[in-house]
């Protein structure tokens, strides 16, 4: 079990060579072994683990078995899980236990997958470093001093450690794939509404999306294969059957057409991460793709953009935790103004708070214009600089982000320097396009520690399945998924 | 767009945020600066430009008008924090 | 001083449908607390909205109603604000784009000429909780089955003039409403409320005084006082010198007065913004046209065709077409009785005699259409008098019989055999020569006396024409 990708473990698992009970033990021991080092789960959920493990292997020696049935997965504590604490890495649901499944939840299960917890992230999946976990941070395997990224920093943490075979996470602004960068992962994020967002706790309604972080991008597919598809529940899934992710990833790339972004280059990209991007370049040209370099004139705006958006949504979205009918509230409220603020305050997190703010702010009136309606003219003008790219390349390559992972504690001081983490991945948020990050090289720390580097393919509307092609076939060429750090 | 400490008080006040006294200049001054970052957007010229506010321009899919849940108040009410008779308890409304 | 009163009304109408606007929770009346309160309606973390296509059609078949002209892209949006009736901590509306755009209602005041007031829009949106203050130790109750059931809020333009004029427009709404079959209307369940928007100016001014909004008026004689209350208080503090504030006023029945209402008078900003888990629901024209063929005959082209069909007076006409049960009622009495008039007669005085004192609509009537008919049908083909269909008519209501039962079983059938009629009339004259004198001597105020003799001997039975002649003749003989 050396590398234990989900394609490998499935195999394990069809001829006999191990149980689920059994690997799902593994798994736990593991964890009980090393979460206390890593912090990637907030709740291990052992005892339905080892009752879902011994339905898998029933159902297997029915001969009733998928690619996913028995595998051992992680959810990011985002999802809702029937009679599971749920926290959302909040203060605010440290006590709740959710009362159903979400969709990606229940389609898991359904398939046979086994379920060892619930990850650590940031609070309301605001944050690129997980550091806003009301639980801790998490720590990046690669180096526990520091971030794993956010804020599927926990599920990034469980995969890269081989606390789970592959993992749930949530895509806002990047939470799925600038994780999978700093810890040598594969992150994709599916176009906005291919997966069903019901019973995954909303932060930016028009920008949330889950995906898998996983060891590969053929997991990736695998693992789509189950999640993705429309849901009756959700009325913004996309109303169109989910193809098999997995049928193209054999495709040749002969002929692609790949664009590289001007603007990425021309912004003075850090050394190590730009040679791995021209690696991968050259990587995909010896496959016969074609490389062109395109235009992302309105780029620079979205971080701007972003941060007017999600916060807007997110103000509205994070109102219904009053203290009510569930979730936190304080002690000894004096009247309901104080029951709203002191459960809020207390309850709720700093950067939690300060989005609520610039959200509120954008929304309020008088500004309401000049804020939100701007951001949603600039969404519109980015949207369009995709369509145009498109009608040139088939894919776009570019850095997942601008750095290496950071140390904990390195970006707090500023929110700002925390939020350009985002800046090559939001763009893509707000255009709802498909994206996947890939390990396609590693630094050297001044202290002599190996940190992935990761880059991003970007689809167009709904091109999932070629995404996913790209980066096996890119993976078939490299090793760079393969490794995998100490310890 | 500069922010006074009179506007976070205020956008507080509407979001059921307490900002006590000590933090409020801190608060103040974080959320400058992520307005700095954003008022980028202001030199872009929009005119005539629609908001795009869902990434596909789609629409809406509806539902028959069928009753599909069941009463679990028992259930959904054993994870309030204070409930009585079936009902929600909060602090006294004032009308 | 001459003062008039401009009035614009916003009437919330529950839509008739069986669950919620945006989950599948029931909304049915009077359930117990939150047991019609599931996942979505509390608001738990992650639950989506999805919305309920009955509604939808149940706006576009009002706004077709009122010749308003529908929204082809309608959007909600997200009404932000604080208070523990509302789970979300927003109410899903419409602001920007509803699905019922500008319209009009015709209303018909009492001189009986008719106005056209402006509907102004009507928006779908979602219904909060209640509040229960009492019996909890200082603390509030909260029950949330209420919270999300679909409603249609329907704004007036300002062009009513007095408060007659405001509750004839909410009686046609009513009406509309009903014939629609969109909602059931019972203000008193709180299935129709209306918010009025109340200013005054001298006689004469262009421009629009302060206005007060006066919130939750729950009967139509509470909308006239509270109308009339509140102008009056305008006025009195105009003519004091003073000033309206623009503030929200609640009307107490019991006092018959207008209060303020200062906990709503906080400054607020709802920083409305587009609903981001709802598309914008986009109507083509075969959408329009589906539901324009469902649309039913409409009061006013009922009671035009009541005129034409059944030669009612237009009074009759518009009373019987202004509620659609009444309507289908008095047309099955005629279809079995064959007589308009008789039947409009019976349905609304008789009938509704009996309605109004015992509190019934028209579809719980103890008398069905059909029963009524049958009873009509013998005022007609002369099997009894109108004076013994009364007496038909009382048992009918003591009894689930026909109107023909009861004339056989107690005998009622009127006497036209004339050899019976002229027995009674000899009777009548032979027992009387006193009076049989007095007409002969030209007192002929004396015939109303034989009628009332000869009656009484027939127990009300016998034909009134024959009698009528019959005496003439044998009293000139």
């Amino acid at each position: 079990m050396s590398d234990r990708t989900v394609a490998e473990l499935s195999r394990s698992l069809a001829q006999g060579e191990i149980s689920s009970v059994e690997l799902t033990r593994d798994y736990l021991d593991r964890i009980a072994q090393h979460n206390s080092l890593y912090n990637a789960y907030i709740t291990v959920t052992e005892d339905l683990a080892l009752a879902q493990a011994a339905q898998a292997d029933a159902a297997r020696a029915k001969g009733d078995a998928g690619p996913l049935t028995g595998i051992p997965i992680a959810h990011k504590d985002i999802f809702c899980m029937k009679d599971v604490l749920t926290t959302c890495g909040s203060k605010m649901l440290a006590n709740f236990v959710a009362p159903y499944d979400a969709t990606v939840v229940a389609k898991l299960n359904a398939a046979g997958a086994v379920t060892l917890g619930k990850t650590n992230m940031d609070e309301f999946a605001m944050g690129s470093s997980n550091e806003n976990s009301f639980f801790g941070a998490a720590r990046n395997p690669w180096d526990t001093d520091r971030v794993p990224g956010g804020s599927s920093g926990g599920s990034a943490t469980a995969v890269a450690a081989d606390l789970c075979a592959i993992a749930t996470g949530t895509d806002t602004g990047g939470s799925i794939r600038q994780p999978a960068a700093f810890c040598g992962l594969t992150g994709f994020k599916p176009s906005y509404g291919r997966i069903s967002r019901w019973g995954m706790i909303a932060y930016a309604s028009s920008l949330d999306q889950a995906g898998p972080i996983s060891k590969s991008a053929e997991d990736a597919a695998l693992m789509m294969n189950v999640m993705a598809g429309p849901d009756h529940r959700d009325s913004t899934s996309v109303d169109m059957p989910a193809p098999d992710f997995t049928a193209n990833l054999n495709d040749s790339l002969q002929g692609l057409r790949i664009g590289v972004v001007r603007q990425h280059l021309a912004e003075g990209l850090d050394a190590n991460v730009e040679s791995a991007l021209q690696d991968a370049i050259k990587v995909f040209e010896s496959l016969g793709a074609s490389i062109k370099e395109i235009d992302l004139p309105n780029s620079h705006l979205s971080v701007s953009a972003y941060y007017v958006i999600a916060p807007a949504e997110a103000s509205a979205n994070l109102s219904r935790y009053d203290g009510v009918r569930f979730g936190y509230r304080c002690e000894n409220p004096a009247n309901l103004e104080d029951m709203y603020k002191r459960s809020r305050s207390e309850g709720f997190g700093n950067e939690v708070k300060r989005r609520i703010l610039v959200g509120t702010y954008a929304l309020s009136a008088g500004y309401y214009d000049a804020y939100y309606i701007k951001a949603q003219q600039i969404r519109r003008l980015i949207k369009q600089d995709y369509i145009d790219a498109f009608k040139e390349v088939d894919v776009i390559i570019g850095p997942t982000t601008p750095n290496t992972a950071f140390k904990i504690g390195e970006k707090n001081d500023d929110p700002v320097t925390m939020y350009l983490e985002d800046i090559y991945t939001v763009s893509i948020n707000l255009a709802g396009l498909p994206a996947i990050s890939i390990p396609a090289g590693s630094s050297k720390s001044a202290d002599g520690k190996s940190l992935p580097i990761g880059i991003q393919l970007v689809g167009s509307d709904f091109a999932e399945a070629k995404v996913l092609n790209i980066a096996h076939q890119f993976q078939q060429h490299t090793d760079w998924h393969q490794q995998r750090p100490e310890g | 767009m500069a922010l006074e400490q009179s506007d976070v008080e205020k956008i507080a006040q509407l979001a059921r945020l307490d900002v006590d006294a000590n933090e409020a200049q801190e608060v103040t001054k974080r959320i400058s600066s992520i307005l700095e970052l954003i008022d980028q957007m202001q030199d872009v010229d929009t005119k005539n430009i629609a908001p795009l506010a869902h990434p596909f321009d789609a629409i809406q899919r509806l539902r028959p008008d069928e009753v599909t849940e069941t009463d679990q108040r028992e259930y959904l009410q054993s994870i309030a924090p204070a409930t009585q008779d079936g009902l929600y308890l909060v602090p006294k409304v004032i009308e | 001083m001459v003062w008039e009163t401009v009035i614009g009304l916003e009437v919330h109408v529950q839509l008739a449908t069986k669950s919620k606007l945006f989950s599948g929770s029931s909304i049915t009346f009077g359930a117990a607390p939150n047991t019609q309160a599931n996942i979505f309606d509390l608001a738990m973390p992650g639950t989506l909205p999805v919305m309920n296509e009955a509604a939808l059609r149940m706006a576009v078949k009002f706004g077709l109603a009122i010749d308003a002209q529908i929204g082809r892209k309608s959007v909600f949006d997200r009404k932000n604000y604080f208070y523990p009736d509302l789970p979300k901590g927003y109410q899903v509306s419409q602001l920007d784009f509803p699905t019922v755009g500008k319209g009009e209602l015709e209303i018909t005041l009492e001189d009986g000429s008719t106005k056209v007031i402006g509907i102004t829009r009507a928006h779908i949106e979602e219904d909060a909780g209640k509040s229960l203050h009492e019996d909890f130790q200082g603390l509030t109750g909260i029950d949330l089955n209420r919270a999300g059931t679909p409603l249609l809020e329907i704004v007036s333009e300002p062009e009513l003039a007095n408060a007659k004029e405001a509750v004839a427009y909410l009686k046609k709404l009513h009406s509309i409403i009903r014939y629609l079959g969109i909602s059931d209307g019972n203000m008193a369940q709180g299935s129709m409320r209306c918010d009025a928007n109340v200013s005054v100016r001298k006689k004469g001014a262009t421009e629009l005084g302060m206005r007060t909004e006066i919130k939750n008026i729950n009967s139509f004689r509470f909308v006239e006082k509270a109308i009339l209350h509140e102008a009056q208080r305008q006025i009195d503090i105009i003519e004091d010198g003073g000033r309206i504030v623009q503030e929200t006023r609640l009307y107490d029945a019991d006092k018959d007065e207008t209060r303020s209402m200062r906990s709503k008078e906080v400054a607020n900003d709802y920083r409305y913004f587009p609903e981001p888990d709802l598309l914008p629901i986009v109507i083509d024209e075969a959408y329009i046209e589906s539901v324009r063929a469902e649309l039913p005959e409409l009061p006013n082209a009922k009671r035009e065709r009541f005129v034409s069909q059944y030669e009612l007076s237009e009074y009759d006409a518009g009373v019987i077409a202004s509620s659609r049960q009444m309507a289908d009622f008095f047309e099955e009495v005629v279809t079995i009785c064959k007589d308009a008039k008789l039947s409009s007669n019976w349905v609304t005085v008789d009938l509704q005699a009996v309605l109004n004192k015992q509190d019934l609509e028209i579809e719980d009537s103890p008398i069905s259409a059909a029963r009524l008919g049958g009873l009509i049908a013998r005022i007609k083909d002369k099997t009894i008098s109108s004076k013994i269909a009364k007496t038909v008519f009382e048992a009918m209501l003591e009894s689930e019989q026909s109107a023909d039962e009861i004339i056989e079983s107690q005998g009622l059938k009127q006497v036209t055999d004339s050899g019976a009629i002229e027995k009674l009339v000899d009777e009548v004259i032979a027992n009387n020569p006193e009076q049989v004198e007095q007409y002969r001597s030209g007192k002929e105020k004396v015939f109303a006396f034989f009628i009332g003799q000869a009656m009484k001997a027939s127990r009300g039975k016998a034909n009134p024409e024959q009698l009528n002649t019959l005496l003439k003749q044998k009293l000139k003989a």
